[in-house]
């Protein structure tokens, strides 16, 4: 779908890019991820065709990037904003009609797109007499009035309450589902956990981390593992087939350790403490991104 | 070039349906009508107000007897009295002078005696008839023959048209040259002012509210810019359309009895090439406001709030209000002047200049094809500038712009 092949941007003073390559697979949602000023901006200005990098390439579902894909791209800035004094329903046909999409087509669009998000009596409203989450609930309509076959979003959650914030979810997933492909750059680790196909961090104007959100985590892995049992606390002497990480106690005479293999398998473990008292639990920790983030992030800093 | 369009249309219609813009375009005619009822009703109770003045004319040099011509207002009476005599009358007649002529008036003043300071119209009434007299006599007494008098009069007429001619109604054109003259510049001072803010408005407008970035994720920079540019140019054209059909049907059903009023003037107009005049004025309001709007519309794209707006505006608008300045005070009596032929040429200064020169005739057409042609390269030139620092502009935000940084706007690639 879309394919990002060495971009550099340059801007007087600092490099915002540094030779940054991502493929985005059609039908997915990719986030983009890195912490503040680390180019996500940068390069989503570039996808958009608001900026032009210096080099490098982009190519759109094959195609070297150019004007004729504006109309196809759906982007949702992360500083929003639209005109205040202009009616809604005006407003959202004027951007559609910006991306090509004829004033007909676009009436019956937003039409359907208000009823669905229960905006039906807002068509004549100007933006200043809506309510800042009311107003975001507009610009992500605006944003996919026209059908995008890609929608790019950054920090679409900000700015949503926890209401709001699902029913977007739930758009973007349904969205998703008939065939859009989703690029968005978040903050948000546990909404990448929940929505995110693939990844790519960027920290640095440099890609540090690409790849399917579950082979990621998979791969940082550190066979860690959870054991929650019942019973008389546990004193281990050392000889034990496991690193005590940490120890917790829980309610109900109940004890939670998290435990590093040291050579063994997660049976060995089992068959140790069999014996000595009852498991309720063995969990291996798979890091979350949030984690993966913070460690990544550090490392390179 | 579609997309351009749509955006022409917005930023037109959203302003011409703004009540502001409708409130101006109903008050303005009204108040000019209202404003020429009220000049002929002053003009008209003034005339009544002053009464009929008697200058009793006390002449030793007898030089003038006779000769001096009774005009509105004014009634010459020769006398033969003393001057004390005559002094003692004015004491109770407000409507009463005396004008002593002595024996050699060119060496002694001419004297002019009354209880209060004369109106400047009876002074400058009487030294005008007395000065065509004494300069009549002169050359008669020099036995100067009437065709070189005629001649040498003419001459006097050419090398000061303003203040001694031998027709009134070459004085009444001249006038009323001056006066459209002024008034062509005023209004292109003022209509580049108040079209280029609101470009500069709609700008920062843009950048603030942040609609920016979704806008140029879907045209270019420049495609905006343009629109908003001419979108904002048809309002301004539209206010003027409407004011000129209104300011006409107003006066007209005002009842056509206020004949000193704008119908009055209208008809002086009549004189002047008023098609030419349009079309001169019209070219120089768009071409100056297509040349000072883009460069409105980089400063706004250059400042986060419109407070931030004064360090780029007073070099901006320094050539204009220079030349508008010059224009009401110097230019409108010389319009041939180099000084006013060189900044009718100039881009930056031409619109208000050359519509000084304009209504006074007599602009060689080499002058206003260069001038008109100057101003399109002006505009061009202005416009790219403009684009190239706007592109980048739009996009920055919290950066205190100064000119060292929008010189390197104006370099930055894509």
């Amino acid at each position: 779908m879309l394919s990002i092949r060495n971009i550099v941007k340059q801007y007087a003073g600092h490099r915002a890019l540094d030779d940054v390559s991502l493929e985005v697979e059609s039908g997915k949602i990719f986030g983009l991820l890195g912490p503040n000023g680390a180019g996500k901006t940068s390069l989503i200005r570039i996808i958009n065709q608001i900026t032009a990098p210096d080099s490098g390439e982009v190519y759109f579902n094959g195609e070297r990037l150019n004007q004729s894909h504006i109309e196809r791209i759906g982007y949702l800035p992360e500083e929003r904003g639209l005109y205040k004094k202009m009616e809604i329903g005006e407003q959202m046909i004027y951007l559609a009609r910006l991306k090509g999409l004829s004033r007909a087509d676009a009436t019956t669009r937003l039409k359907f797109w208000f009823d669905n998000l229960g905006m039906e009596s807002w068509w004549k409203k100007k933006i200043e007499e809506l309510s800042k989450g009311m107003q975001q609930k507009a610009q992500f309509v605006a944003t996919v009035l026209h059908e995008p076959d890609l929608i790019i979003l950054d920090e679409p959650f900000s700015g949503f309450d926890p209401v709001n914030a699902e029913l977007i979810k739930n758009e973007i997933l349904e969205l998703n589902k008939q065939g859009a492909t989703i690029l968005f750059s978040t903050h948000r680790m546990e909404s990448v956990e929940e929505l995110c196909d693939a990844i790519a961090l960027i920290h640095k104007s440099h890609k540090i981390l690409d790849g399917r959100v579950k082979h990621i985590r998979n791969s940082y892995k550190n066979e860690t593992y959870l054991i929650e049992y019942t019973g008389d606390k546990l004193t281990f002497d050392g000889s034990q087939p496991f690193n005590i990480v940490s120890e917790t106690d829980g309610d109900d005479n109940s004890h939670i350790i998290k435990i590093k293999l040291n050579g063994g398998s997660a049976n060995d473990v089992l068959q140790y403490l069999l014996p000595k008292t009852r498991i309720n639990m063995l969990q291996e920790v798979i890091p979350t991104m949030n984690e993966i983030f913070i460690e990544k992030v550090n490392l390179t800093a | 070039m579609k997309k351009v369009l749509l955006i022409i249309q917005r930023e037109y219609l959203t302003r011409v349906r703004k009540k502001a813009f409708l409130v101006m375009m109903l008050v303005v005619p009204v108040l000019i009508a209202g404003m020429t009822k009220l000049i002929a009703y002053v003009a008209k109770d003034s005339d009544q107000v002053s009464k009929p003045q008697t200058v009793k004319v006390i002449d030793e040099s007898h030089l003038f007897e006779g000769k001096l011509k009774n005009a509105k207002n004014i009634q010459f009476i020769p006398t033969d009295e003393t001057l004390d005599k005559a002094q003692k009358g004015l004491a109770d007649n407000e409507d009463l002078s005396i004008l002593v002529i002595s024996k050699d008036y060119s060496s002694k003043p001419v004297q002019f005696l009354s209880k209060k300071k004369p109106s400047f119209a009876l002074t400058g009434e009487v030294e005008n008839q007395m000065n065509e007299i004494a300069s009549t006599n002169t050359m008669l007494a020099n036995h100067i023959d009437t065709a070189l008098l005629n001649k040498a009069k003419k001459n006097k007429v050419s090398i000061n048209a303003l203040e001694v001619t031998d027709a009134g109604t070459k004085d009444a054109d001249v006038g009323t040259s001056m006066g459209v003259g002024v008034a062509c510049a005023i209004l292109i001072y003022m209509s580049l002012f108040i079209y280029g803010a609101q470009v500069m408005r709609g700008v920062i407008e843009e950048k603030t509210n942040r609609i920016i970035e979704v806008i140029i994720s879907s045209v270019k920079p420049f495609q905006l810019m343009l629109g908003k540019i001419i979108g904002v140019g048809l309002v301004g054209l539209t206010q003027f359309g409407a004011w000129i059909i209104l300011s006409v049907i107003v006066t007209k059903t005002m009842g056509n009895n206020a004949s000193g009023g704008i119908m009055g003037a209208l008809q002086t107009l009549q004189h002047i090439p008023f098609g030419y005049i349009l079309f001169c004025f019209m070219f120089y309001f768009l071409s100056g406001y297509l040349l000072y709007s883009a460069l409105f519309a980089a400063v706004g794209s250059a400042v986060d709030s419109e407070t931030e707006t004064q360090q780029f505006m007073f070099p901006i608008t320094l050539p204009l209000l220079f030349t508008y300045l010059l224009s009401v005070t110097v230019l409108f009596r010389a319009p041939d002047s180099p000084l006013a032929v060189w900044l009718s040429m100039i881009p930056f200064t031409a619109p208000v200049a050359m519509m000084i020169r304009v209504p006074f005739g007599g602009v060689p057409a080499w002058q206003l094809g260069l001038s008109m042609g100057l101003m399109v390269i002006g505009f061009v030139c202005t416009t790219y500038v403009a684009a190239r620092i706007y592109r980048v502009g739009v996009l920055m935000y919290g950066k205190k712009a100064s000119f060292k940084e929008l010189a390197k706007w104006f370099f930055y690639k894509e």
